[in-house]
């Protein structure tokens, strides 16, 4: 983490850019945020550790507009994010300076919570350069639990060690990949319909409106939201019946199809656990399946195959019914 | 006092349940929130915090006001008998307005926290002051709280420092005060209220002579809450009469910046009781309805002019100056937080009202 600080301090020393975005210290062990950092004495707060799983890329949509170049910390998945920001028009790649930050996968403090791990005082190991066990020292005691059992799920698939635009990186990189990607859409398509609508149903029930997954996704960089307009029913804030935040939900999935990298950051965000990342990674295994593999963010010259024609493309009638096989 | 097994609660729930709506925390996929409870439904109170809060018992989400309906009267029955006038007559048209039903059985929350019970003091300041809110007071006044002691509250949890008692739910403005201490729910009816839900289910009791054990468990609780990292927060500098130095503060300009303008923390708040009202399309008329609303969101307010907060740092602003200098200014000095943490604990990008309040310690 010193090499880090050490460098964006030189970088703003040095004239290369003006400010920095990482993450400061938080009040607790596990709740560092996202912020700008200008002068040395900044970085006296500054942390990257574990718990810094924040995808930073969309900040840089305003962080870009501002007078100066900014150097903005990204981890290898949110690299995707950000180039696909760039394929988007949506952030001033000459005005940014990405530093590439090593990442052994980030930590979900839920999920210390779930194994019954409260009244947290300090956490030991989730320094980005350490290996092995988190240890909680906790008012009920001292509890531990492995590295990888306090992973988001999202790291769990991991997009590999690589970042894919980078100005330079620091630190290491780890695979942390130990899952299917698609184990848990391939058990939703296998369900009846009548089961998959109640899965949804119960899940999405649970939604309270705060739009905290838009507002945190970077495909979702809209100017203004369609669920922003005062004139529409089913405005943003209220779920006017109780399954009503289904429209919200699925149109959001529609919206960002093609262009989702599977950051994760909607299901990380959501304050009632809603597993929100199935919507978007059904669409990805279908454009894989359809229209062959394809990872949005990837390269930033690519075409997205929901955005290209050709006269291969498969007939509507013959996706339908799909998910039933 | 009474006391239940633990084991034996799903009886009592399904007892309560015969007499009353019993709203609780209850877990679904996953999560454990306010709830309805019928017959499988799984009760959960270990649960520390659910996510929503108990605002819900009171103060629902989305609650309809009225509707309104446009009837056509037909020509001929405008016109009575006369063919003549009927074909000269143009059509008419009637409004009929239904209003919203009125809670008007009583109702019981259960499991609720003392940090929530506090909230429902902010909340009535607010509806049960002139013009009075005939929702919420309906609602007020056919619920019954049983309230719930803390037995391992969390780092999070910084209500003491309002003055909340998470040790003893018998100080807060509840009807009914219970503990849960090993494997037993020991149970102690504070108001008429409270007496009348106790006789209903007390062939489920036992008689407790538990005071001792109960006095222990609040020593124990006590104990734990001072351990907490925020257990001497400051609130000094916060409170009625600070608009002017607070507003002009050059620290709101460090803290916002995070901020994703999300309506997180201001839904999991027991305490946030803005409110939108809008109509909803329907066939002949529109359902008018009310449902939370967020400073954080950019229509938050907005008039026909256009003037309403432009900037979310203004936004930021508004929602920790409300809760810490203009309603105690409005309110003999009361805040309008309860320190439940659950901002603490939700908020997408860490920021809360904790960082809010030492970010301003720091930069005196």
């Amino acid at each position: 983490m010193q090499e880090l600080i050490n460098r964006l301090k030189e970088l703003i020393a040095d004239g290369t850019v003006v400010r920095a975005i990482g993450w400061k210290k938080g009040d607790m062990p596990y709740n560092p945020e996202p912020a700008y950092f200008e002068k040395p004495e900044d970085f006296d707060n500054f942390v990257y550790d574990g718990f810094c799983g924040a995808n930073l890329s969309k900040m840089m949509i305003e962080a870009g507009k501002l007078e100066g170049k900014t150097a903005v910390c990204l981890k290898p998945c949110d690299t995707y994010s950000f180039n696909q920001l760039i394929r988007e028009h949506r952030v001033n790649r000459e005005n940014t300076y990405i530093i590439g930050v090593g990442c052994r996968g980030k930590l979900d403090i839920e999920k210390a919570r779930k194994a019954g791990i409260k009244g947290i005082k300090s956490i030991s190991g989730i320094d980005i350069e350490g290996d092995g066990d988190v240890t909680f020292d906790t008012i009920y005691g001292e509890k531990k639990m492995a590295y990888t059992d306090l992973m988001l799920d999202r790291c769990h698939v991991c997009k590999g060690k690589d970042h894919v635009i980078f100005d330079e990186v620091i630190g290491e990189s780890k695979d942390t990949g130990d899952a299917d990607r698609f184990e848990e859409v391939i058990k939703i398509e296998k369900m009846t319909p009548e089961e998959r609508f109640a899965f949804f149903k119960s899940e999405l029930s649970k939604c309270i409106r705060c739009n905290a997954c838009r507002n945190v996704c970077p495909a979702c960089s809209c100017r203004k939201c369609v669920f922003d307009n005062t004139k529409f029913d089913s405005q943003q804030k209220a779920n006017v019946d109780s399954f009503e935040e289904k429209m919200f939900h699925i149109i959001r999935a529609f919206h960002v199809a093609g262009r989702c990298t599977d950051c994760g950051e909607c299901s990380r965000v959501c304050p009632e656990g809603i597993p929100l990342h199935l919507f978007n990674r059904k669409f990805i295994k279908d454009i894989d399946t359809f229209y062959g593999e394809f990872q949005a963010g990837k390269d930033p010259e690519a075409q997205s195959p929901l955005t290209d024609f050709t006269f291969d493309d498969l007939e509507p009638k013959d996706a339908v019914g799909r998910g039933d096989k | 006092m009474y006391s239940i097994a633990k084991e034996n609660l799903n009886s009592l729930y399904a007892a309560i349940a015969g007499s009353y709506d019993l709203f609780m925390p209850i877990k679904t996929a996953g999560q454990t929130n306010y709830g309805f409870w019928k017959e499988g439904a799984e009760g959960d109170i270990d649960t520390l915090k659910t996510i929503r809060s108990g605002k819900d018992a009171f103060f629902p989400q989305v609650e309809q006001l009225y509707t309104v309906n446009r009837e056509i009267v037909p020509a001929d029955v405008a016109a009575g008998d006369d063919a003549e006038k009927a074909a000269n007559t143009p059509i008419r048209t009637k409004l009929n307005v239904t209003p919203g039903k009125l809670v008007d059985q009583d109702f019981v929350i259960f499991g609720m926290r003392p940090c929530d019970v506090r909230a429902i003091e902010v909340m009535d300041n607010v509806f049960l002051t002139d013009p009075v809110d005939s929702y919420y007071k309906s609602r007020r006044e056919h619920g019954i709280v049983v309230a719930l002691a803390c037995h391992e509250p969390e780092e999070s949890c910084f209500c003491t420092v309002f003055g909340v008692d998470p040790a003893d739910p018998s100080k807060a403005k509840a009807d009914v005060a219970t503990w849960m201490i090993d494997g037993k729910l020991y149970w102690k009816a504070l108001t008429e209220k409270g007496e009348a839900l106790t006789a209903k289910v007390a062939n489920l009791f036992e008689e407790a002579d538990a005071d001792a054990k109960v006095e222990e468990e609040k020593a124990y609780i006590e104990g734990i809450a001072k351990q907490l990292p925020n257990a001497d927060l400051s609130l000094e500098g916060w409170g009625a009469g600070k608009t002017d130095e607070k507003f002009k503060s050059e620290v709101w300009d460090k803290v916002y910046k995070g901020c994703l303008g999300c309506g997180t923390c201001t839904f999991v708040c027991p305490t946030c009781q803005c409110y939108d009202i809008k109509d909803y399309t329907t066939k002949d008329g529109i359902q008018r309805y009310r449902c939370w609303d967020s400073c954080m969101y950019s229509d938050f307010t907005l008039m026909a002019g256009g003037q309403n907060r432009q900037t979310q740092l203004q936004r930021f602003r508004q929602r920790f100056m409300h809760k810490l200098v203009y309603y105690p200014t409005n309110n003999d000095g009361m805040f309008m937080c309860v320190g439940c943490g659950r901002c603490v604990e939700k908020c997408p990008q860490s920021l809360n009202i904790v960082k809010v309040i030492k970010a301003f310690a720091e930069n005196k």
